[in-house]
């Protein structure tokens, strides 16, 4: 049954509406996905196998790209304050400046960034290829919970590896400071390491960890879902995958915003 | 026996399932055939409850499943399996893990029960010694057989095929027919399938029937399928062009 057209005037109008209900609806499946999954962890059996595999995809295998970046972030972080601070003779606070631009800030948006590069749109391809290849469906019609075997342990194995890959983002940009502070333009040891002691409390540790949490949660959550809602064929899971890396680095840096404001 | 009654589905503005009433008597083989795009995996996805009509209901001896969700629509499912069209086996295990994997989530066998029924069940389908193969390392034909072995496994009471020799050559046709056919007068299951195979479907469905355009045109034993005269099922049958597409 076809519904009658409406006047032209109305059209934009009922396009617009059409519109709004359709974001209203994706919002609906997006966020009870996510409920599905949380309900799907908190209740048992739980997959530990699973579980310890997602830990291998997105923290394990994620680990060079990890060190790479970090040690260049806090390469150029040490060069460039280095720079600006010795304008103002100030090149003792050279340790605590990256520290705390690592700690709070750039480790746990970076870190969360690569990981969705490297392991989030693997994430997405292959949950992707499962939907499509009718692997999800088996899995469905043998009265197993995918929720269960392919979102959970992903979202879970995201928290726990977010925070390690973030502290090891960390320490090794710390490092590249130092090297390139301490070793290549002449700061002593004991001040950068010093002046890091006297700067960095405990609370810059505890916003880059519940960040790089958050981050954890966000990137499995948009990657998994866009797995399993992926369109027909290879161009479906391709356009998945683009979609995935892309909103989740949006959110990271939005949501990284908004918990920066709220977190001082 | 499954029942299903004024079963109605449209995506968007395309309706697909028009009021499809048919009924598939416990212990026989139905075999659904029509066109391609006519609706018959659509169908198929009623019946396994994967997707929900927008009118209509399917029943499961008595139960009606399109109503149900989460545990009661899984106690369904328990009694079923499902061979899709490309085998849907998990390309991150071996046939092995692939076959064992209801034994082991499902049922939750022990170790050396799981062992000796999967050796069991890959033997009944003729595939002994290839167990530690991965799909992709595998046939066509050989990953159909696995999933047929994956869906006898569990030796359920109601078997759904989708497609089951799609793509494959004609002697592998004919040797999956037989194998479900074997099975079927092991097992007894209710087997539904959907195919495209004809004549060889003849040889061993049971009943017949004919999807178009989102309706059951004909349904019956294969013998008064084979003599229809409904134009659109002798037209299928005898593989007759659709002149007004080919112009």
């Amino acid at each position: 049954m076809t519904e009658p057209a409406l006047p032209l005037t109305l059209r934009p109008l009922e396009a617009l509406g059409r519109h709004a209900l359709d974001v209203v609806d994706a919002l609906g499946r997006f966020g009870a996905f996510l409920v599905e999954a949380l309900a799907a962890l908190l209740t048992p059996p739980f997959k530990l196998w699973a579980f310890l595999s997602r830990i291998v995809f997105v923290g394990y295998r994620s680990l060079l790209i990890i060190i790479l970046t970090g040690a260049f972030t806090g390469m150029v972080l040490g060069l460039q304050i280095f720079l600006t601070l010795s304008r103002f003779g100030s090149e003792a606070f050279l340790g605590p400046a990256v520290a705390l631009s690592l700690i709070r800030e750039l480790g746990p948006v970076l870190a969360a960034l690569m990981i969705t590069g490297r392991a989030g749109s693997a994430l997405t391809a292959e949950l992707g290829i499962m939907r499509i290849s009718e692997q999800i469906d088996a899995l469905t019609v043998m009265a197993l919970n995918p929720m269960r075997y392919l979102v959970a342990p992903a979202v879970l194995a995201g928290v726990v590896t977010f925070p390690l890959m973030t502290a090891i983002f960390d320490v090794v940009g710390i490092f590249g400071g130092y090297v390139v502070g301490v070793e290549l333009l002449g700061l002593s040891q004991g001040t950068y390491f010093g002046e890091m002691q006297t700067f960095v409390d405990m609370t810059d540790i505890m916003l880059g960890f519940w960040k790089s949490v958050s981050f954890g949660v966000i990137v499995t959550w948009v990657c998994t879902y866009k797995g399993f809602n992926v369109g027909h064929g290879a161009e479906g899971v391709a356009r998945a995958t683009t979609q995935a890396v892309v909103l989740s680095s949006v959110l990271i840096l939005v949501w990284d915003y908004f918990f920066g404001s709220v977190w001082k | 026996m499954i029942k299903v009654e004024g079963l109605v589905k449209s995506f968007g503005r395309q309706q697909v399932l028009r009021g499809i009433d048919l009924e598939m008597p416990t212990g026989s083989i139905t075999v659904i055939i029509g066109r391609s795009g006519g609706g018959k995996s659509v169908f198929l996805k009623h019946l396994i409850g994967l997707l929900r009509p927008d009118a209509g209901r399917v029943l499961v001896d008595g139960a009606q499943i399109t109503d149900l969700r989460g545990r009661a629509l899984d106690e369904i499912r328990r009694r079923y399996g499902v061979v899709f069209q490309g085998g849907a086996l998990f390309d991150s295990m071996t046939c092995v893990d692939n076959v064992a994997f209801p034994l082991r989530e499902k049922l939750r066998l022990p170790r050396a029960e799981v062992a000796k029924r999967v050796e069991a069940a890959l033997a009944q389908v003729g595939l002994e010694g290839v167990g530690g193969k991965y799909p992709a390392e595998i046939s066509g034909g050989m990953r159909k057989r696995v999933a047929i072995a994956r869906a006898l496994v569990i030796e359920p009471e109601i078997i759904f095929f989708d497609e089951p020799t799609t793509g494959l050559d004609p002697i592998l046709v004919n040797t999956i027919h037989r194998l479900i056919q074997d099975l079927h007068q092991r097992f007894r299951f209710t087997a539904v399938m959907v195919s495209h195979e004809i004549p060889e479907i003849f040889e061993i469905a049971d009943r017949v029937a004919m999807l178009h355009e989102g309706r059951i045109v004909e349904v019956g034993p294969p013998a008064a399928i084979q003599e229809s005269e409904t134009r659109v099922v002798r037209q299928f049958i005898r593989g007759e062009p659709d002149l007004a597409e080919v112009s």
